[in-house]
């Protein structure tokens, strides 16, 4: 993978937000991801195929069918192979499987990955019928006004029961600290302008409150409403060599796994992902690596909760021991795991449907030293990157394991 | 009859007017909420909007299912518990769509008096005009044989003359809003000697479902806030008169302006207070208060100046304030009125010289946007005023002599027993102006 691009993520947070303007609409946003990637790459007539991953620009935006679309981005691709994939937020994540599939099958050597969401077009309270849309709609009834952060809210619960409240919140905390930090050094990311002087005392003081909104969560531990995009370049060896670009300049995908849980059966396991953990174990063994030989993660972080809990279910730490982990500082960018180093999507942004190309981005920029002020040091012995996406509440996930070139 | 009865027949008269509107909102809600209570189905609730003016009624529709709608968004998380059981209302917009028309299906506009005949409660707030307002009551309460309470949002008049005129003994009460009635908190409660003391406890009830701050005051003309308010923008008025021997005018009323919202850190210039609240709703209160009171002269020919000249302030339909002692753009003053010649002149023509002649703020200056939140007013206030003592500019001299009228102002209230106590004062004033800091407090003292 290669020449990666994200657009602002952009929502409350960002200076230039104002939400009683006009505002682009998802084809920009489209248009924008999809040239920053052929620019790096000369051109689009280089690429053989494109996917759009989305999940409810039907709802959000009123429209669907947007493989369409990517013809908007250069007049080269039109007449090409051109898809939109979806996986509620995982469907990002599904665009890339999409072309490594492609690529492996060697129908493509060169495939555009896009991942897009246009989210503030309605105000929150009817944003979360939309992304309720990622559980069953059978429950829906029986839900939370806000749904998902109800979905996590519950989850939170069992896990404060379990190993205590003010002991997990300090990990959630921490978690939502390392976001704000991270975020501060991306210029794309929706909360770069965060200047609050004592976040963990922020934190700490916005008690969770299910009068006004989920019971076990407040608004801080939750990812943003985002309206954004990102680009990606998957290719072959010999794509490659057709596009110019140089093996240092891109990463290689060592291994990835897609798996999905029955969408209209309870979590097995609330404080476990259960998905996320067999998804990023096939991943790793796919590659013919363990964890302790990835240098950074990105991970679906839709709420702090969920944060804590990949950390338990990618092993890092064990069940009940992830809250601790975080806590510690071990997920910091200078941790020894650093994860979602340009702030997740809690800092950085979640514009659902595009979060999957997102988290490829920054690890591609990480592994080949294109991450900026927000660059970390991975050393020798890691030069593993890997990503976790999850759509629905651990229902659909896609881990990929990144190599630098 | 228990509080979920007196609320299930309900009339608002002058519902289309600014006061009217907002009332009819907040009760149009309560009356929903209890109509949603288990206990309460199939029962009928039944607001009547009663207002002269078709057009009125019209727009307060509008008003009234926009603002509906925003409380629902607001409150979706507790409606989905109340309509749980309700299988086809499954996504927020559902619940929230139902919840407006439960509030609609409520509220009947109509220029039909008579429909306040068969209610229990009677919210007024027609034209300040008191002879309207006894007549209204009066034919009312004379065609209603079920006792109803009036509960009136006069401004000035003293109630035990509507109980009188009317006929209402004991069944009316000043249920005093402030201005816009769905987001300011504070409403001030009078009831007379002889008001039932089941409609007042009914009235502190129906104050506190809508989460109201209720500060009683006694039944004088004006009650305590504008009590405190109308004498205060006389001392402004006079003290730019003052000034007015040395300079302009125009330049004396921005100076004042400048004294009280910067000196004494208020949300607003008195001068632009007059105007946000209109210069005739000023005046027309002034006439009103006055013949109740003894001692004092509360008038001013500047006031009927502007009034004749058909300069009054007060706000568009869309809420931008109109031009009154001060032009607006944007809501921010960028000129002063000359009464002589009639028209605008620009303040920065004269700002700078103005401002040299008032001096310099303290340094310890906080403005109001943030001295508001200040917990702990004294520690702050008590120095920066007393900063003041020290300074020998005009500024400081004029905004010391401000903070001490309004002061005595208040105290003033307290002796003549308007309010009960001196807390009371503050809290109206905090409350229902904005202000960051009582005005009574020892902080001008000498
Ligand atoms: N505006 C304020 O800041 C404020 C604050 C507190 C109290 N008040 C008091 O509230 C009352 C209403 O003031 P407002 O500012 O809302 O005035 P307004 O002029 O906006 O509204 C008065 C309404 O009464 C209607 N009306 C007049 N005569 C009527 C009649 N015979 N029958 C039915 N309706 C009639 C008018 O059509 C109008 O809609 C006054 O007593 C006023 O002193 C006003």
């Amino acid at each position: 993978m290669t020449a990666g691009y994200n657009t602002i993520s952009m929502g409350t947070g960002r200076k230039e937000f104002n939400p009683k303007k006009v505002r682009p609409g998802i084809e920009h946003y489209i248009k924008e991801a999809g040239q920053g990637v052929v620019n790096q790459i000369g051109g689009a007539e280089k690429i053989d195929e494109s996917v759009v991953g989305n999940f409810m620009a039907a709802r959000f935006n009123n429209q669907a069918h947007l493989g369409g679309f990517v013809g908007t981005i250069d007049p080269a691709l039109e007449f090409k192979p051109s898809l939109s994939v979806e996986g509620a937020c995982g469907s990002g994540g599904l665009s890339l499987i999409s072309g490594i599939r492609s690529v492996l099958a060697e129908t493509a050597d060169v495939v555009l990955a896009i991942g897009v969401e246009v989210q503030n077009t309605v105000k929150a309270i009817y944003g979360a019928d939309v992304l309720a849309g990622a559980g069953w709609y059978a429950n829906r009834k029986k839900g939370h006004a806000y749904f998902f952060p109800g979905q996590f809210s519950d989850r939170a619960g069992v896990y404060y029961e379990k190993y205590g409240y003010d002991y997990a919140r300090k990990g959630m905390a921490r978690w939502f600290v390392n976001a704000m930090e991270n975020a501060r050094l991306d210029s794309t990311a929706q909360e770069h302008h965060n200047n609050v002087a004592d976040l963990e005392g922020l934190y700490h003081k916005m008690k969770p409150n299910g009068a006004s909104f989920v019971d076990h969560l407040n608004v801080l531990d939750c990812s943003k409403v985002s309206d954004g995009a990102s680009g990606i370049a998957i290719v072959s060896e010999e794509g490659l060599k057709r596009i110019g670009v140089d093996k240092k300049d891109a990463v290689e995908i060592v291994g990835f796994a897609q798996l999905t849980r029955n969408i209209t059966q309870d979590p097995p396991d609330m404080v476990e992902l259960t998905t996320i953990k067999k998804a990023a174990a096939a991943a790793l063994k796919s590659a013919g690596i363990t964890i302790d030989q990835v240098g950074t993660v990105e991970t679906h972080d839709c709420f702090s909760i969920a944060g804590v809990l990949a950390v338990e279910a990618l092993g890092l730490a064990a069940p009940g021991k992830g809250a601790e982990y975080v806590a510690e500082g071990k997920t910091a960018r200078n941790g020894v795991m650093p994860m979602n180093t340009t702030g997740g999507l809690i800092g950085w942004g979640h514009p659902t449907g595009g979060t999957g190309v997102h988290q490829a981005v920054t690890i591609w920029q990480q592994l080949t030293g294109k991450a900026g002020s927000a660059q970390i040091q991975l050393s020798a012995e890691r030069p593993y990157g890997l990503t976790i996406n999850m759509g629905g509440d651990d229902v659909t996930v896609v881990a990929i394991v990144y190599k630098r070139g | 009859m228990n509080y979920d009865e007196r609320l299930q027949h309900v009339s608002v008269l002058g519902a289309a007017g600014k006061m009217g509107s907002g009332i009819l909102l907040l009760t149009a809600v309560e009356m929903a909420d209890l109509s949603l209570k288990p206990e309460n189905k199939g029962k009928a609730f039944v607001l009547n909007a009663i207002d002269l003016s078709d057009e009125g009624l019209a727009g307060l529709m509008d008003y009234l299912r926009a603002q509906v709608l925003k409380i629902a968004e607001k409150k979706a998380v507790w409606l989905r518990s109340v309509y749980a059981d309700r299988d086809h209302l499954i996504e927020n917009y559902h619940i929230i769509d139902q919840y407006i028309n439960d509030v609609m299906r409520i509220v009947r506009p109509t220029t039909a008096m008579e429909v306040a005949y068969k209610s229990s409660l009677v919210f007024e707030a027609v034209s300040e005009n008191k002879d309207l307002k006894v007549k209204l009551l009066k034919q009312i309460d004379q065609n209603n044989p079920h006792k109803t309470w009036f509960f009136t949002n006069t401004s000035s008049v003293p109630i035990h003359f509507i109980e009188d005129e009317a006929g209402l003994k004991g069944r009316v009460l000043g249920f005093h809003f402030y201005n816009p009635p769905a987001v300011q908190k504070l409403v001030e409660l009078i009831v007379t000697a002889n008001t039932l003391p089941e409609a007042s406890a009914f009235a502190g009830n129906y104050a506190k479902a809508l989460g109201k701050v209720v500060v009683p005051s006694n039944d004088f003309a004006g009650f305590i806030g504008n009590g405190h308010f109308m004498r205060d923008a006389l001392h402004g008025i006079h003290e730019a008169l003052d000034l007015a021997g040395d300079r302009p005018l125009t330049e004396a009323i921005y100076m004042m302006n400048k004294i009280s919202q910067d000196f004494l850190v208020r949300p607003m210039g008195i001068f632009q207070l007059i105007d946000y609240v209109g210069v005739d709703v000023v005046q027309f209160i002034m006439k009103v208060m006055n013949p109740h009171l003894a001692d004092e002269d509360l008038h001013s020919d500047l006031l009927d100046n502007m009034m004749e000249q058909g300069i009054i302030g007060g706000q568009h339909s869309s809420g931008a304030q109109k031009d009154g002692f001060l032009k607006y753009e944007k809501g921010v003053p960028t000129a002063v009125y000359d009464v002589e010649k009639k028209t605008y002149v620009d303040i920065s023509q004269f700002a700078a010289s103005c401002d040299e002649a008032l001096g310099k703020l303290p340094e310890s200056f906080v403005p109001w946007k943030n001295a508001v939140k200040i917990k702990d007013k004294d520690t702050h206030f008590g120095p920066y005023f007393a900063s003041f003592k020290g300074m020998d500019s005009l500024g400081a001299k004029l905004a010391l002599r401000y903070g001490k009228r309004s002061d005595a102002i208040g105290r003033k209230l307290v002796a003549d027993k308007v309010a009960n106590n001196e807390q009371d004062v503050n809290t109206v004033m905090l409350t229902g102006f904005f202000h960051a800091y009582g005005p009574i407090n020892n902080y001008f003292n000498d």
